[in-house]
């Protein structure tokens, strides 16, 4: 871990959730530990660490990334949307919603992910099909559910065609 | 008990009541909570499989700036150094040898996690490397290199009191049990088949890692925040290791991101303490994926088994010897291998039995608790020969099966439970959820498998109910929430039995210094165990609502009833706040209700009678890419007898997890060993089930005869479905293409490879006829 930062620190300026950050913040570090630790937002969790699995993942500019292998300087001037500003417990997503009816949240370590996810297709394609769904939740795991459930939820907030 | 007439909230898939905190991010795991001056561990780990420890220096690290604890096994003086539920055999550190690739030699306490992988880069080792046994052969072998030379001591698992090592080998516990004539019941068969299987070593990957937070206070207490299935017997643990009262002893349990038997028992909390003693601040020692790949998996095998068939297709012989690769330390697999080779005679009626197993050392990471415990290993052997068998005998394998299975209330073996579940009926179940008697379409090909699991005994668990003023109600257990929704099912059974909402009860953390004992989450036995216990404690505070009321009133207690938070007798009706202000005269005190589940020791085989019968079925239907080899799952049915569902949404997604689970190590999952070394400690190299590997039919169903020993005849389930999914697509596989492996997990290049030795040389293929039968 002989890391020899060119600069010791970098200013970045984000938008989280909707609210205007401005942060200093090591060049190599990366975007998870800025979300966890500097902004207290620990709905993204770390699991795999190689952007397998999906736990970490946040919106940027409305596209899912996995923040544990995403340096937070590349986020300078973007739009960050972590599971905290998915909804608010009185006014929650319908993804939010419907992964409660449908009984897809178990553990609860991937749903942050998950849910992003599932975001991030429903804007892209509004009425995806089964297949499109489960190919789209490549890169989620859950060690939990067996998916079925989670994408039954995501089906249920899918337009019709 | 339970209170009459139908039921409002048991029985109904109620969403759970810590769905809002997950869906919006606020839910804390072990990895998310900070404390002050909180100091941050790595571990240096072993990178040889077994070697001797020359020198270990750490004076730099010690020097490293931020650093605030470096240690090693020379500096662990202060403590009893050794720990292990079964076999106190695990040093926190290595002591003179290490004993996997993995084995933690170093730990480092720094301001954080970069300072203190830092400080290990400055520590110097120097290994001398011995060598190594890295599977069941070579462990075996005669003269094979032992990888523990002394006696190690009993750890603090009661019904483990009788282990029993081979002194001078790298067996460290031994199963035996005999029924009938044993053996010597096959003479009585007409048809014998004896084959061996293998069951690879997989991994939990629950995507949260092991982590605990460890903090000792300025009277010498030890609080340890802990991601752990069984918080009281770490707490055993940690009091034998630092000489603590119990009382001392604090674990607090948040929720858990997954267990599946891979946070039972001390993992990583003895370190955690140690270093935050000398640290003299809070230590967080946070696992990651890598690392757990190198704390515990489960106990991989080599399953001999013999069958032995009466003209008739009754059976009337088993032979079961089975060696389980245990690892490095023996963990909890003492108990695992006998648990699972208790039941190798599977759900089946057999009169003669003889079963054997090994618990052996090997060098690689230890082997522990997994759903199913042990039993998966068993029932991939049994249930596959089971079809060879209908084939040599000429039946239907789902005919075969029913004509052996144990009647409702029959005995399994003597001491135990009897039978507690219809298992015909499960077996008509999956019959028909799988369609067994339509053809399956071209290319395709279908396979059951059946398998019934004993939970954990004797056990204990209690509970505490606490009705406060307003009506509302507290429950205190120690159920550990790992994603199994066990304490929504806690509240649901309070909430039924108090009459009053589900939103009017609170389930309590578990925290060893609040809520009171429970032997472990695990076992599948917490609806049963703990919810009986719940149950208990809600019907002591009900009865003490009952007398009250009768007091109030002048009627006995027996005219009247409990409806909707009031208790109810001819024109009077008394809420619970009204009844508690008339109790103690004032608006204040509450009512205490104790629950205790504590079935004690029997003359059962294990120790203990089973608490219920895990009892599940399953049915596949696979096609194949012959090019390829690659097995995709098309159908699959799952049943469990489940006696009644506290909330069937919920049981539902325990068993379509467990499935998918138990798909994984079929088709997918393997820890690989090369040199020594695990060349896969990651989710890229090791590949778990993803959405699109889910069958494209998939029917979970329900045996519900509320037969079970549990709250409104509920028994345990979440460990069942798992169990049969590799003999059932091994089963559909062999009627597709007649080739039968016997090594999991059916890889496509085992599969092609199969295949392909067929066609070069038919007779030398390992087909279903190759197999060896003494008829």
């Amino acid at each position: 871990m002989n890391v020899i930062p060119i600069r010791s620190s970098c200013s970045i300026r984000v938008t989280v959730n909707g609210r205007p950050v401005e942060l200093d913040v090591r060049p190599e570090a990366l975007l998870l530990d800025v979300l966890r630790d500097r902004l207290q937002l620990k709905g993204a969790k770390r699991s795999c660490d190689m952007q397998v699995c999906g736990a970490c993942t946040v919106l940027l500019d409305g596209a899912p990334v996995s923040a544990c292998t995403f340096l937070a300087v590349e986020a300078d001037g973007r739009e960050i949307v972590t599971v905290e500003g998915l909804g608010t417990e009185e006014r929650l997503d319908p993804l939010q919603e419907a992964f409660i009816d449908h009984a897809a949240v178990q553990c609860g370590f991937c749903t942050a992910g998950m849910l992003l996810t599932a975001k991030a297709l429903l804007a892209e394609d509004p009425a995806p099909t089964r297949q499109r769904v489960v190919h789209y939740l490549r890169g989620n795991l859950c060690r939990c559910t067996g998916y079925r459930k989670i994408v039954e939820a995501i089906l249920a907030c899918a337009h019709e065609r | 008990m339970s209170a009459p007439g139908p039921l409002r909230v048991v029985g109904r898939s109620v969403r759970r009541t810590d769905a809002l905190e997950k869906v919006t991010g606020r839910a804390r795991y072990l990895s998310d909570l900070e404390f002050p001056g909180m100091a941050h561990a790595r571990l240096l780990r072993s990178p040889y499989p077994r070697a001797r420890l020359l020198r270990v220096e750490v004076a730099r690290a010690r020097a490293h700036p931020g650093v605030h604890a470096v240690l090693t096994a020379a500096d662990l003086t202060w403590c009893e150094p050794f720990y292990g539920p079964a076999l106190r055999d695990r040093p926190l550190l290595a002591t003179d040898v290490v004993r996997y690739e993995g084995d933690p030699v170093v730990a480092v306490a720094a301001v954080d996690e970069a300072t203190a992988v830092e400080a290990l880069d400055l520590v110097e080792v120097d290994y001398e490397e011995l060598p190594a046994v890295m599977t069941l052969e070579e462990a075996l072998a005669p003269g094979a290199p032992l990888v523990h030379a002394g006696e190690p001591l009993a750890g603090h698992f009661s019904d483990l009191s009788t282990l029993r090592a081979r002194p001078g080998t790298n067996v460290c516990h031994q199963f035996d049990y005999a029924r009938g004539r044993g053996a010597g019941g096959f003479a009585e068969a007409a048809l014998t088949l004896e084959d061996t299987y293998t069951f690879p070593r997989v991994q939990h990957y629950s995507m949260e890692p092991h982590g605990a937070i460890a903090a000792w206070d300025a009277e010498g207490g030890l609080t340890v925040w802990a991601s752990t299935q069984n918080p009281f017997s770490v707490r055993a643990e940690l009091a034998k290791m630092f000489g603590l009262p119990a009382s001392r002893i604090r674990i607090a349990v948040p929720l858990l991101g997954g267990g599946f038997g891979g946070k039972t028992y001390a993992k990583l909390e003895p370190l955690a303490a140690a270093l935050a003693r000398v640290a003299g601040r809070p230590v967080r020692l946070q696992a990651s994926v890598e690392d757990a790949f190198r704390t515990v998996r489960r106990c991989s095998s080599r399953v001999r088994v013999r069958l032995g068939f009466r003209r008739d297709g009754g059976l009337v012989a088993v032979q079961c010897d089975a060696d389980f690769d245990v690892g490095a330390y023996a963990d909890i697999a003492p108990r695992v291998i006998q648990k699972g080779t208790y039941t190798a005679t599977g759900p089946y009626r057999v009169p003669n039995v003889v079963l054997h197993s090994n618990a052996v050392y090997t060098n690689t990471t230890p082997g522990g608790a997994f759903r199913g415990f042990g039993v998966p290993q068993i029932v991939w052997a049994v249930e596959s020969m089971m079809d060879i068998a209908a084939e040599r005998l000429g039946r239907d394998p789902v005919d075969l099966r029913r004509q052996n299975l144990l009647a409702h209330g029959e005995e399994f073996a003597r001491g135990d439970t009897p039978v507690d579940g219809k298992l015909e009926e499960s077996l008509s179940r999956v019959a028909e959820a799988i369609r067994w008697h339509q053809a399956p379409a071209a290319g395709r090909a279908k396979g059951v498998a059946v398998m019934m699991k004993a939970s954990v005994a004797p056990s204990v668990s209690e509970a505490i109910v606490r009705l406060h003023a307003d009506g509302s109600a507290s429950v205190l257990v120690s159920t550990v929430e790992m994603g199994q929704g066990a304490r929504t099912v806690m509240a649901q059974i309070a909430a039924e039995v108090l009459a009053i909402p589900l939103a009017r009860v609170t389930v309590v953390p578990p925290d060893t210094s609040i809520t009171p004992y429970d032997q472990t989450t695990s076992s599948s036995r917490s609806t049963t165990m703990v919810g009986r216990a719940v149950q208990d404690a809600a019907a002591d505070v009900v009865g003490q609502l009952l007398k009250i009321a009768a007091a109030h009133l002048g009627v006995p207690a027996g005219a009247l009833a409990v409806d909707d938070a009031a208790i109810v007798g001819g024109q009077r009706r008394l809420g619970y706040p009204e009844l508690l202000d008339l109790h103690f005269g004032m608006r204040g005190g509450e009512l205490i209700g104790r629950g205790v589940v504590a079935p004690g020791r029997t003359q059962a085989p294990l120790g203990g009678s089973t608490p219920f019968w895990e009892v599940a079925m399953g049915g596949a239907e696979i096609s194949l890419d012959e090019e390829t080899g690659a097995i995709v799952v098309e159908a699959y049915a799952s049943v469990a007898d489940v006696g009644r569902c506290i909330n069937p949404q919920q049981c539902e997604a325990q068993d379509e997890g467990a499935v998918m689970q138990g798909l994984g190590h079929t088709l997918l999952e393997e820890m690989v060993y090369e040199g020594g070394v695990l060349l896969n400690a990651n989710l890229v190299g090791y590949r778990v089930p993803r959405a699109e590997d889910v069958p494209a039919r998939f029917d979970s169903v329900f045996v519900e005869n509320a037969d079970g020993a549990g709250p409104f005849g509920a028994k345990g389930v979440g460990e069942g479905g798992l169990v049969p999914v590799s003999p059932a697509v091994g089963n559909a596989l062999a009627r597709l293409t007649g080739i039968r492996l016997r090594e999991l997990p059916l890889t496509p290049e085992r599969v092609w490879r199969a295949l392909r030795a067929r066609r070069e040389a038919p007779s030398a293929a390992p087909t279903t006829r190759g197999d060896r039968p003494h008829v």
